[in-house]
């Protein structure tokens, strides 16, 4: 049904040099730390994390829920935040797809679509053929969320611990590790002018609307690296 | 808390799969040597710069109350460490933490 070796292999990529295991960790005992000063219980709180695995996400649930939100302003809000994940299963899929693996994988492992498990994706999948990256998905899929898990598990008990400087060193690791991935992945024009451009533009639209800067200011940057990828051989 | 937890956290996760879930779908009809996968390539690269870029200029949460100055000094740090470290992912972040605590804490 999944092959192993190829599922270890993925699952393998939260050690070594390249791991994200650290900056995982660190947003998700943030979130752990948050949901517990929120009034949910322990169970509650890996029940969110299993259930969602996307930090944007469960930020703006935990906003919402302050406030005092309805359930259809929670479910626009949370949708809004996370729609950067259509793109992103779009850009990756079909990357994975193949005719002799079953669909129910590619629709269950979407679940593990979030940002560190995708860019470890895009940046490895070259070195495994096209047939076993599905089990190479899952396995990736299945450590960083584990990861997630437990972080937000440590999170929720070491919430006492947590000072404001402790919880402002944790909220810088995860941006730290996004961007350095993002510059490993900058290896053709297309690329690195989308994440350039991104970068760019996506704050500039912050001023216009907080809520669509990221994206109005994607669609704008990745549709002008697309143009001008196309016209200089990608 | 005026809804239940559980209720909340079952609209969050299916707000959340939607849009993955959605993705699925459209990934079947698009081959990857198409033009509409290098645009969507394009479009998920550049919503990623975009979100990072958040993240660190217009922070929600605790990194707000850190100067501007110094959340910028960590990231060229952090990326002058990982250029350094032969791209090592490892030192750049953890270090990353620890000089902003620390900066926090003495600056």
């Amino acid at each position: 049904m999944i092959n192993t070796k190829y599922f270890y292999k993925g699952f393998k990529s939260i050690k070594g040099v390249g791991s994200p295991a650290i900056a995982l960790a660190a947003s998700f005992v943030a979130i752990g730390a948050l949901l517990k000063s929120l009034g949910f219980t322990v169970e509650e709180s890996i029940f969110s994390t299993l259930l969602t695995y996307a930090l944007p996400g469960s930020l703006v649930m935990a906003e919402s829920m302050l406030i005092g939100a309805s359930l259809i302003n929670i479910f626009l809000a949370v949708w809004l935040v996370n729609a950067r994940l259509y793109p992103m299963t779009v850009a990756l899929m079909p990357l994975l797809l193949h005719e002799n693996q079953p669909r129910w994988k590619y629709y269950l492992s979407c679940h593990f679509i979030a940002v560190s498990s995708w860019l470890i994706m895009k940046n490895n999948y070259e070195v495994i053929e096209k047939k076993n990256r599905i089990d190479f998905w899952i396995g990736i899929g299945t450590a960083t969320w584990t990861v997630a898990i437990l972080a937000t598990v440590v999170g929720y008990i070491a919430s006492d611990f947590l000072n404001k400087d402790v919880l402002i060193g944790l909220a810088i690791i995860n941006p730290i590790y996004f961007t350095c991935m993002m510059l490993s992945a900058m290896k053709t024009i297309q690329i690195t002018l989308s994440v350039t451009l991104g970068a760019i533009i996506g704050p500039m639209f912050y001023f216009l609307s907080p809520e669509w800067c990221i994206l109005f200011g994607g669609f704008f940057a990745g549709t002008i690296a697309f143009l001008i990828g196309e016209k200089n051989g990608k | 808390m005026a809804n239940n937890i559980i209720v909340v956290i079952i609209v969050t996760s299916l707000a959340t799969y939607l849009s993955r879930f959605l993705g699925v779908v459209s990934a079947e009809k698009i081959k990857e040597t198409s033009k509409m996968f290098r645009w969507f390539n394009c479009l998920a690269y550049s919503t990623l710069a975009a979100l990072i870029a958040r993240m660190i200029i217009f922070p929600s949460g605790s990194l707000n109350e850190v100067d501007y100055l110094i959340r910028f000094i960590v990231v060229f740090l952090a990326i002058v460490i990982f250029y350094l470290t032969k791209k090592n992912l490892v030192y750049p972040t953890l270090l990353s933490g620890i000089i902003l605590s620390l900066f926090n804490i003495y600056l």
